[in-house]
């Protein structure tokens, strides 16, 4: 029954987004002229920024499996819509991008369509990378050519009906793709800008930290508002620095800290942006980040949540939590939760803590482990994994206290939410 | 006059007094009203709180489970060769993959010379019931090998005491017989590798299920030679090419 229902939906929206093709004007903008010819790809100085970039990107990161060949693709990226391997995207001529031209790569990245023409899927996230300038993209394809080619052909996703047609993307674009580069609003500074063009763009930061529906889309409106990642199960929180914001309170310094060294007075990165800050913005140039800061701080404030009060008495979850967070907590974190500056992060006011899945203190609580081993932090503190010594239920009321004592106020926790993720991840 | 300042002075000297107690307490009830600030050691042991919770704090490990694999005193090269493979993904244990997946080279080798420096006395482990015969072919397997399988002795690579080569190879002796067995296996299911050429998988995969039986037990139950330490660096030629040893060794 729900095949049939999902079925139907997929048809009607695969009629729906054909008309709105049809009726679509055709991005009418020619793309600019941009000089690609072999010589001028192997520019040095190109192929240095097209290396800053492709780190600005995090393309390695999707794009390296586990021991695998940096850029050679293979790693498989989970979807709640089946299994997605990522290419190889060395300049390798039988598996790689050997044979490419700027113009194919500009439509990979830019239009989000194969060197074919065939639609790609979006965990290729070019809903973010249109954004990106002519310029940019020719850099980084200088330097993805300039690497040494690696022969690593690709494996075929595993997706199931209907998400395996690959036209039924048509209508998935019409209702989620909005082409186009950057553009610029001269009535903002120049690191405004600048911070803007990174985060909705290479950075694709939306990508993880917005919601998406059930079609895996994302709502325009609710830009940089946290969400949660689909398979990988962590919650990516809202970014915004203004009241009820999830970063409310964070300062410029205190965003940059985090972003290049992992850790920040107000948090620490864990989980996947852990990965996030030790393979991309740890590199990033300090007015780069300066000026992601700057953006994130025009993000509007947020409109103020009350989390439902439980319905039950919560004086026994909240004591047995207490008792285990002096026990397992408070040596590092603090009674008072504030942690210790520079070395463990506070509890009372983190926007991790307080996030409205709680899965991301859950998580955290079952796997501890290190801060972002960086340049800033070489040798970083960690977290033991509780998970061989605290049962679910220790876990939940816990993680009720910590989000619930100080200055935190946000929903209980349940032993069986605590239960369904258990599991460690590798991804 | 004189009295007169010299009262004027004690009187001083009595109103600085009372002021410093006054001062004193209110600093003491301050104190008392502040929670206590955890005060963090700065030391390695302290930073690497993820790896001791389950192996602990010396690297002691569980001998009485075999769960958790002792490192205390292990070579460093080995440990540190242990955690880049859980990076790799060529060792499968998710949570130490989750655990070591962003850690630098120079840190996972901080961190592998601090536990190969501890020195923990070994703590005995269950022991499975096996026949006599069992023990005997175990035996024969560790010091002898079985040559019409082109098996070699594990006393070969793993140094005439089985406590190890400096600096990549592990001893064998004082760990638990589940830790063992297991070892042995995972090789054979490939959720344990090593570089190429793997010459343990090769071993691994040319012993049978009861010849694993049979080294783990008679290894796990061989009284431990007075010095555990690792022999020292060069004093074994590997029968077979490994990788892990910069593929020296010349059997096949």
């Amino acid at each position: 029954m729900k095949r049939v229902a999902i079925i139907i939906v997929v048809v009607v929206l695969l009629a729906g987004g054909w008309w709105l093709f049809q009726h679509q004007a055709q991005p009418s903008v020619a793309p600019s002229p941009i000089k690609a010819d072999a010589a001028s790809l192997k520019d040095p100085a190109l192929v240095a920024q097209g290396e800053y970039l492709t780190v600005v990107g995090d393309c390695a990161s999707c794009h390296t499996a586990q021991g695998g060949e940096r850029y050679a693709g293979g790693r498989v990226l989970p979807t709640p819509f089946g299994n997605i391997p990522t290419p190889n995207i060395t300049p390798d001529h039988a598996t790689g991008l050997g044979d490419w031209s700027f113009e194919d790569f500009w439509q990979a990245l830019h239009s989000g369509k194969g060197r074919h023409g065939e639609f790609l899927y979006p965990v290729f996230s070019y809903t973010s990378y249109t954004k990106v300038s002519r310029e940019d993209a020719l850099a980084m394809f200088a330097y993805l050519q300039s690497l040494a080619p690696v022969h690593a052909p690709a494996q075929q996703p595993s997706l199931a009906f209907p998400y395996n047609v690959r036209s039924g993307l048509k209508a998935w674009r019409a209702l989620y793709f909005h082409e186009g580069e950057f553009q610029r609003d001269a009535s903002k500074s120049e690191a405004w800008n600048r911070g803007a063009y990174l985060v909705q763009g290479l950075g694709h930061c939306n990508e993880c930290h917005a919601p998406r529906d059930s079609l895996g889309g994302q709502e325009g409106k609710a830009s940089l508002a946290g969400g949660q990642i689909p398979a990988q199960n962590w919650y990516a929180p809202d970014l915004s620095m203004q009241a009820n914001g999830g970063l409310a309170g964070w300062s410029e310094q205190d965003l940059v800290d985090l972003l290049k060294t992992g850790q920040s007075a107000r948090g620490t990165a864990f989980g996947p942006m852990a990965d996030v800050v030790v393979q991309s913005t740890q590199h990033l140039h300090d007015e780069d980040l300066r000026a992601i800061a700057t953006y994130l701080q025009s993000l509007p404030p947020r409109a103020a949540t009350k989390s439902e009060e439980p319905l039950f008495d919560t004086h026994a979850i909240m004591a047995q939590g207490a008792k285990v967070y002096d026990q397992r907590c408070a040596d590092c974190h603090g009674k008072d939760g504030n942690g210790v500056a520079g070395i463990y992060p506070p509890l009372n006011g983190n926007s991790s803590v307080n996030e409205p899945t709680a899965i991301n203190a859950m998580r955290v609580v079952l796997l501890g482990g290190f801060a972002p081993v960086t340049k800033g932090n070489p040798r970083p503190y960690s977290m033991p994994p509780f998970a061989q010594q605290l049962s679910d239920a220790d876990v939940a009321a816990v993680v009720t206290y910590i989000r619930r004592s100080w200055t935190n106020a946000a929903s209980v926790v349940m032993e069986r939410d605590v239960s369904k993720y258990r599991h460690t991840p590798i991804d | 006059m004189k009295t007169l300042s010299a009262k004027w002075s004690q009187a001083g000297r009595a109103w600085c007094a009372w002021m410093a107690l006054i001062l004193l307490t209110h600093a003491g009830i301050g104190r008392a009203q502040d929670v206590p600030h955890p005060v963090i050691p700065d030391t390695l042991q302290q930073r690497i709180a993820a790896c001791t919770a389950c192996h602990g704090a010396h690297g002691e490990g569980t001998p009485e489970s075999g769960f958790f694999p002792r490192l205390a005193g292990k070579p460093a090269g080995y440990l540190a060769r242990q955690l880049k493979d859980f990076q790799l993904g060529l060792r499968k244990y998710a949570p130490m993959e989750y655990t070591v997946r962003q850690l630098s080279p120079e840190y996972m080798h901080e961190i592998a010379e601090y536990f190969a420096a501890q020195e923990v006395p070994y703590a005995p482990s269950p022991l499975p019931r096996v026949t006599a015969q069992t023990q005997e072919r175990g035996e024969t397997l560790v010091m002898h090998g079985d040559p019409s399988r082109q098996i070699p002795a594990c006393q070969s690579c793993h140094g005439s005491q089985l406590t190890g080569v400096q600096p990549d190879i592990p001893g064998l002796v004082g760990l638990p017989y589940d830790y063992l067995s297991s070892q042995l296996g995972s090789w054979r299911t490939k959720t344990r590798a090593m570089a190429a050429p793997d010459c343990m998988a090769e071993i691994a995969n040319r012993l049978s299920d009861s010849d694993i039986t049979a080294v783990s037990a008679w290894l796990a139950s061989r009284a431990l030679p007075a010095d555990m330490h690792a022999q020292a660096p060069g004093s074994v030629t590997p029968p077979l090419h490994c990788g892990v040893l910069g593929d020296q060794g010349d059997g096949t």
